[in-house]
């Protein structure tokens, strides 16, 4: 026993030194420190949907980049998502930062809702973690001067003038049917500050606004909405509103037969994939300014078949969260360290192309990416396509609409 | 203002107020007659919905065959829940079932959440788009036919309180538990089956609302809000409470909607709950205590 025992110990011994010196190095060696990200969406509460595909898509990313062997200019490092559920309150996603803080993250991603991002990133201001926001559109979270927040997808500005845009080449194309407007938008900072927007700047296509109503959230019927609207004799209907509503306006107003050239909407919570699918007669020819991928770009036919595999939608909170992640991974890098100021000054030049958007590189300024942009989509009777920008569309506008009555 | 468009929101109100009956009529009988404050309500409302929604997905019953469904398969759920969880664990306090049923709503509406998504599901059928013309307006059946339902739904629940020997049992044990004990009521029967009537209403309420609304698992929070101040406004288990209630609150949210806009229209339903427990504590038709 004794000799077995001295044998095992020169054994171990001399495995050791063998493997040090010959076979394993990388075995003694620390495996480089994970990078966690801070994922904070609303997963419960009245945005659950939104926030639980935005972190789909985050998680996505993850899991991709990792496949791939990790951040390599830090030794193959690996991320790591650290969840937060915002709850769909404002009060919460700045509770969750506090905690993900403690937790040693080293940037966070979030925050679908526009009040909840601009609590959140207040509350990572402080500690100038990075902040990459997938989706959240009030230009407010951008103009504060702060630092550490970072933005790729367009915010409301910059979609209401491109939408006015659109909607103007669209309505011009048609010989200028559409004349007037009346535009419903929800009570928060998203609808307000997007029919504010559009209230000023539908004039310069010629579009005259006939009335702007705004609904709380949330709101159990439209009829009377619908009704007032049939009054009023609008060419457009524009709507700024979050699921919920965005559906139950749209429905309201396909069964008051209210004819409109379109029923158009900047930034429309409901407009997808589920809409066309559960109400086609509804969705079919409703347009929608979005975020939303190049449907000419075979990566983003390619992420939609692996989404679509998982039992998912294929919905832009799932690309904007992706896109999110990995850019904060290139900025990784880059910058060859997690340290904040490093990964910050990496953002700041940032010239990422490498996704499957309409957007061209990466280019922040005061933390908006001014490459990113929208476009303008039209539901089909079985599918979503994008109708502007040109070069990017799949087909062209339905505009004006087929009349319902 | 344009008469055409009153004539409108009133209809439109006395609609949507038919589907507030419809919400509360369970709700009064839980609440009012037991006096169990059930925060479950709502949570068990959305459940109900994505019972009708999956029946309609993946087996094709339509909405309304799937009332036979529905109703008893709520009733049993109800019942069992009182026996199995809120009777046991509340050992005959309030303040208990008050704190169950709180947390049975988050248990439920989490529960959904992992197993149904957060995502808003809506149901087509061949009638959901069928228009009927009401005086100035266009009203879609299915609303129509939730109006209908609702004040029937009420008649029926009346007349069972009022005629039938369980009814009389139910307000026996309302108005006094111990002297329908000492009497030989089977308290905690009464109770459970109070319990699974009040469900069975919701799961007609369910049945009732889905050609018309939305499910996701947050939507328990859109009516229950509403539900309790029809409870309160129509009088603590008054059927008829809950008719005019709901009346009144459809009619007030849809006027308010009119006059101050949208936004500030719904008010006027926070408004009525603070004045009726100020001036009127027991509600439009309840008993005085």
């Amino acid at each position: 026993m004794t000799t077995n025992a001295k044998l095992t110990r020169r054994l171990i011994l001399q495995a050791g030194a063998a493997s040090a010196a010959l076979g394993a190095p990388g075995l003694l060696l620390a495996q480089p420190k994970p990078i966690k990200i801070g994922l904070v969406h609303p997963v419960s509460g009245g945005l659950a949907y939104s926030g639980s595909q935005g972190r789909l898509g985050c998680q996505m990313a993850i899991d991709a980049i990792n496949a791939a062997g990790g951040i390599k200019s830090m030794g193959g490092a690996k991320l790591e998502a650290a969840l937060a559920d915002s709850q769909s309150r404002p009060e919460v996603g700045v509770s969750e930062v506090e905690r993900l803080q403690q937790d040693g993250v080293s940037a966070y991603v979030g925050c679908f809702a526009s009040a909840i991002a601009l609590a959140a990133t207040q509350a990572a201001a402080k500690y100038n973690t990075p902040f990459l926001i997938d989706v959240g559109v009030s230009d407010l979270i951008v103009d504060r001067g702060l630092k550490n927040v970072f933005r790729l997808a367009p915010g409301f500005g910059k979609c209401v003038d491109d939408a006015i845009v659109a909607l103007g080449e669209v309505n011009k194309a048609a010989g200028g049917v559409a004349k007037t407007a009346v535009l419903v938008h929800e009570e928060s900072e998203f609808g307000t500050g997007t029919a504010k927007l559009l209230a000023g700047k539908l004039p310069s296509i010629n579009v005259q606004v006939a009335e702007v109503i705004k609904h709380a959230n949330p709101t159990r019927d439209f009829s009377n909405v619908a009704l007032r609207i049939k009054s009023l004799k609008p060419d457009l209907v524009i709507m700024s509103n979050y699921q919920n509503e965005y559906v139950l306006l749209a429905r309201t107003m396909h069964q008051q037969k209210v004819d409109v050239a379109a029923m158009f909407s900047v930034l429309g919570g409901g407009f997808n994939y589920k809409l066309v699918k559960e109400q086609p007669q509804v969705a079919q020819h409703m347009m929608d300014f979005n975020h939303w991928f190049n449907p000419r770009d075979p990566k983003a036919i390619d992420m939609k078949k692996k989404v679509e595999a998982t039992g998912n939608l294929f919905t832009f909170e799932v690309y904007c969260g992706w896109n999110s992640v990995m850019v904060y991974a290139d900025a990784l890098e880059r910058a060859k360290s997690a340290d904040k100021e490093k990964a910050i000054a990496a953002l700041e030049s940032s010239s990422w192309s490498n996704h499957f958007m309409p957007y061209g590189q990466t280019k922040f300024v005061n933390g908006q990416n001014t490459g990113g942009r929208a476009a303008l989509l039209q539901a089909s009777a079985t599918d979503i396509e994008v109708v502007w920008p040109n070069q990017f569309g799949s087909t062209k506008a339905v505009f004006p609409r087929p009349k319902l009555s | 203002m344009d008469l055409t468009i009153l004539g409108a929101a009133a209809i439109n109100g006395l609609l949507i107020g038919g589907i507030y009956t419809l919400v509360a009529s369970g709700l009064t009988l839980i609440y009012g007659v037991l006096h169990i404050i059930n925060f479950a309500h709502g949570s068990l409302l959305m459940l109900g919905m994505f019972g009708v929604y999956y029946l309609l997905m993946k087996l094709g019953i339509d909405p309304y065959m799937s009332l036979l469904i529905m109703v008893p398969a709520m009733y049993l759920l109800g019942y069992l829940l009182y026996k199995l969880l809120i009777g046991r664990l509340s050992q005959g306090k309030d303040e208990n079932i008050l704190l169950i049923t709180l947390g049975l709503s988050i248990l439920i509406e989490n529960l959904a959440l992992m197993f149904f998504k957060g995502d808003t599901r809506t149901i087509s059928v061949s009638y959901s788009d069928t228009m009927v013309e009401l005086g100035p307006t266009l009203v879609s059946l299915p609303k129509i036919i939730s109006f209908g339902a609702a004040m029937a739904l009420c008649a029926v629940l009346g007349l069972f309180i009022q005629r039938t020997d369980t009814g009389k049992a139910i307000r026996a044990v309302a108005k006094e538990r111990v002297g329908a004990r000492l009497v030989g009521i089977d308290v905690d029967r009464i109770f459970a089956i109070s319990f699974g009537i009040g469900l069975a209403t919701l799961g007609a309420a369910a049945c009732l609302l889905m050609p018309i609304f939305y499910v996701s698992p947050t939507t328990g929070h859109v009516f229950v809000m509403v539900a309790f101040t029809v409870v309160v406004l129509g009088g603590m288990g008054s059927f008829l409470g809950a008719v005019i209630g709901g009346l009144i609150v459809g009619l007030t949210e849809s006027f308010g909607g009119l006059f101050l806009g949208e936004s500030l229209g719904q008010i006027g339903i926070s408004l009525i709950f603070i004045l009726i427990l100020l001036f009127r504590p027991s509600g439009l038709f309840g008993a005085k205590r």
